[in-house]
């Protein structure tokens, strides 16, 4: 048994819990919503095995490295941490319905690392060669996939409240009466962004001091540290605009969804269309 | 006049306590950081140049877009929030430090309407310790006050974390103070040295040449490669030098990067490599290849060498390591030029631990390369910064008041007890739907109690 094979199941692991949430969507019948989740929990489980197979496998292979050292393996990580915040949301929140947006952009990471990226195990460039390494991504990922998950909820909620705008009289009905109240949306948009700005500042806070430790700046304006401020600039106007009145509902939705298209172009567009330090990320 | 100056400050003061100038700074600054990504800082590559016209470089320099972060309205941006959140802490912190450190200990009628949690019982006087006993133990050690005889338990959990906001701001603070030392009192610079020579003076990123008061000498450069021709480890022996004698524990010290070598505050890292061109001398050996009898030569790069016989040979290109290029391959190689009499030249590579492909090939002579006595040198970065662990106090600062802030909640609880009756109420600053589960469980215990 290989890892690929592990992260092809996986990947449709995650297809057939998207289905399964869909169909929930559309039924209302729970044991699809039960499916569902036990899809995704079921994939993640055989993705932590496949992460850990492929780390065994480059040890096999001489390299032995912790496998977050490029594009492929970074959206399989990242894919990872976005089913585990959910799981964790799911678990403690019970809105199990908030899947059924989450699921997409783990099955999307999984099925754009599986299709279009390159999974060969390479060796770590001497730049890579150092411990920060962990904690700087795995704190990172797990930032960047609360603010996936809130970014979802955020989806969520302004479907929802244009639903309820538009026939303000009667219910909202169909698909949409599935989703938590708006309030409730809105509050647990708060709380995934209040889980992943702790992790983000952990993020640039390790990697500024691997940046310190490698090259001798803490701080050098690179495109990747630049767009990673970005991104804490945003979530923390969000977070101080949440304390002021107006700026809770479709406000706070948009700045969400905002901040994860930021977050999205730190992670992905400054490798594909900036030039940098973080360079060996976009490797193909 | 008196008012309308007074007016002005106030509305002056109001503005830099607003929430709404933290949020456009914050925005402000997210977008404006945007441009620095966008177009290049510091050193301008010609062939960017090449693509913009001449009005909008000229506007782009006029608007320090090419050095933006340390532009005077970056700066002033950062400025603006530094005074921002220094304002909106002196007027918040105040009000929020007398409530932890002067909490109501009274639960009158006032306190009572303002919390949303109370439970109200049947308790005799005598059950006073019994309750004082239930609070220690669900919040903390409580405290007794007595008013027109009624008693008057208040118990709280947390006080401090209403503190982790400012300890946010302030750690904000203490990583700028950091930053500001870094740039005062320290340098980032550059420098070459080649194998078997040392250094005592770097250069900063604008060529200005800085003296340091030790010498660094480069013993050996040397680069590893996988298997796969990619580089594994790039490693300088560095020693450092007092008065041209070594520093005991810091004689060749291994340097990679990854692992830098700290001596009197400065680091040097190891950055980048390359050959020291001048003077190099290659060594060749060349035979007939029916009849033997070999020949040793040397040859300087771009330099044409006759053999005997009237061929004549030029060094083209060489590499200590040629993995990097042909993974099947390893160790020294070097491409030749190779004109025999009244015929065309021909070009082929040559290696040193691989003498049988040259044997394979065809032609008149067997040219073998045996290495060169060309040396490295190695380019290190060399960093002094006396600010940085203000930087990682400041991190450390941050990170803790965050954790404050958003992870741990202010419960106050208070006990009335008197005329045969009690009153438990309580509230939290945080996450209102776990506390008022938690007050649930309390109020089912004080049923049982």
């Amino acid at each position: 048994m290989s890892s690929s094979l592990l992260f092809n199941v996986t990947t449709f692991l995650f297809l057939i819990s998207t289905i399964l949430f869909f169909a929930y969507m559309a039924s209302k019948n729970s044991s699809l919503g039960l499916g569902a989740s036990l899809a995704a929990f079921i994939g993640w489980g055989v993705e932590t095995l496949a992460i850990i197979l492929r780390w065994k496998e480059s040890y096999d292979m001489g390299h032995g490295h912790a496998p977050l050292s490029n594009l492929y393996e970074s959206v399989v990580f990242f894919a990872w941490t976005i089913i585990l915040i959910y799981g964790i949301i799911e678990l403690k929140y019970k809105h199990r319905i908030i899947g059924a947006f989450v699921l997409p952009f783990a099955l999307l990471g999984m099925a754009w690392a599986q299709l279009g990226l390159n999974s060969g195990i390479e060796p770590l460039v001497p730049a890579l060669q150092s411990n920060w390494l962990l904690y700087h991504v795995i704190t990172c990922f797990l930032g960047y996939a609360a603010f996936a998950v809130a970014c979802a909820i955020s989806i969520m909620y302004l479907i929802k409240a244009r639903s309820e705008g538009e026939n303000s009289t009667s219910q909202a009905g169909g698909m949409i009466s599935m989703f938590p109240a708006i309030r409730v949306l809105d509050d647990l948009n708060y709380k995934s962004i209040m889980i992943g700005f702790p992790l983000l500042t952990l993020g640039i806070v390790t990697g500024a001091a691997w940046a310190n430790y490698a090259w001798g700046t803490y701080w050098s304006w690179d495109p990747k540290e630049t767009w990673s401020l970005i991104v804490w600039f945003v979530y923390a106007a969000f977070l101080h605009a949440r304390i002021t009145r107006g700026w809770v509902g479709k406000r706070a939705a948009w700045l969400s969804i905002i901040g994860f298209a930021a977050t999205i172009f730190c992670y992905i567009g400054v490798n594909l269309f900036l030039s940098g330090l973080h360079s060996y990320g976009g490797g193909r | 006049m008196s008012t309308k100056k007074r007016t002005l400050t106030e509305s002056l003061w109001d503005f830099f306590c607003s929430l709404k100038l933290s949020i456009s700074l914050l925005i402000g600054l997210a977008v404006t950081s945007i441009i620095g990504t966008v177009i290049p800082q510091g050193n301008i590559p010609p062939e960017y140049l090449q693509t913009i016209s001449e009005a909008k470089f000229r506007l782009y320099q006029s608007l320090s877009f090419f050095d933006m972060y340390h532009s005077w309205w970056f700066m002033l941006l950062l400025y603006l929030l530094t005074v921002n959140l220094v304002a909106c802490s002196i007027k918040r912190l105040p009000h929020v430090w007398k409530m932890v450190t002067e909490p109501a200990l009274v639960l009158d009628e006032s306190l009572e309407k303002s919390l949303s949690l109370t439970y109200d019982f049947k308790a005799s006087s005598s059950e006073l310790d019994k309750l004082k006993g239930f609070l220690k133990a669900e919040i903390g050690e409580p405290v007794l006050s007595e008013r027109d005889g009624v008693f008057h338990l208040f118990a709280q959990k947390n006080p401090w974390c209403r503190l982790g906001v400012y300890v946010v701001h302030l750690s904000v603070i203490v990583i700028f103070i950091g930053a500001l030392i870094g740039s005062f009192f320290g340098y980032k610079a550059f420098v070459n040295i080649v194998e078997g020579t040392y250094i005592d003076t770097v250069f900063t990123a604008k060529d200005s040449p800085i003296k340091l008061d030790f010498g660094v000498h480069c013993e050996k450069f040397s680069v590893e490669y996988y298997k796969t021709g990619a580089p594994k480890e790039f490693k300088s022996i560095l020693t450092i030098l007092e008065n041209g004698q070594p520093v005991k524990g810091f004689t060749r010290i291994p340097v990679i990067v990854n692992d830098p070598l700290t001596y009197k505050g400065i680091t040097f890292y190891q950055s980048s490599y390359g050959q020291s061109g001048d003077g190099a001398v290659y060594h060749f050996n060349v035979a007939l290849r029916i009849g033997g009898g070999s020949t040793n030569f040397n040859i300087k790069k771009g330099e044409r060498v006759t053999l005997s016989g009237g061929a004549t040979l030029e060094l083209l290109e060489s590499t200590q390591d040629v993995r990097q290029y042909m993974p099947e391959f390893s160790g020294p190689a070097a491409k030749v030029s190779l004109v025999m009499p009244g015929k065309s030249p021909e070009s082929f590579i040559v290696f040193k631990n691989h003498p049988e492909i040259e044997e394979q090939r065809r032609g008149e002579l067997v040219i073998q390369y045996a290495g060169a006595d060309e040396k490295l040198y190695t380019g290190l970065q060399v960093a002094k910064d006396p600010g940085v662990w203000v930087v990682w106090f400041g991190c450390t600062l941050m990170v803790i008041g965050i954790g404050m802030a958003f992870f741990m909640s202010h419960q106050r609880t208070w006990i009335r007890l008197g005329n045969g009756r009690a009153t438990l109420a309580g509230t939290a600053n945080k996450n209102p739907a776990a506390f008022e589960r938690k007050f649930e469980e309390m109020v089912e215990k004080l049923k049982t109690l």
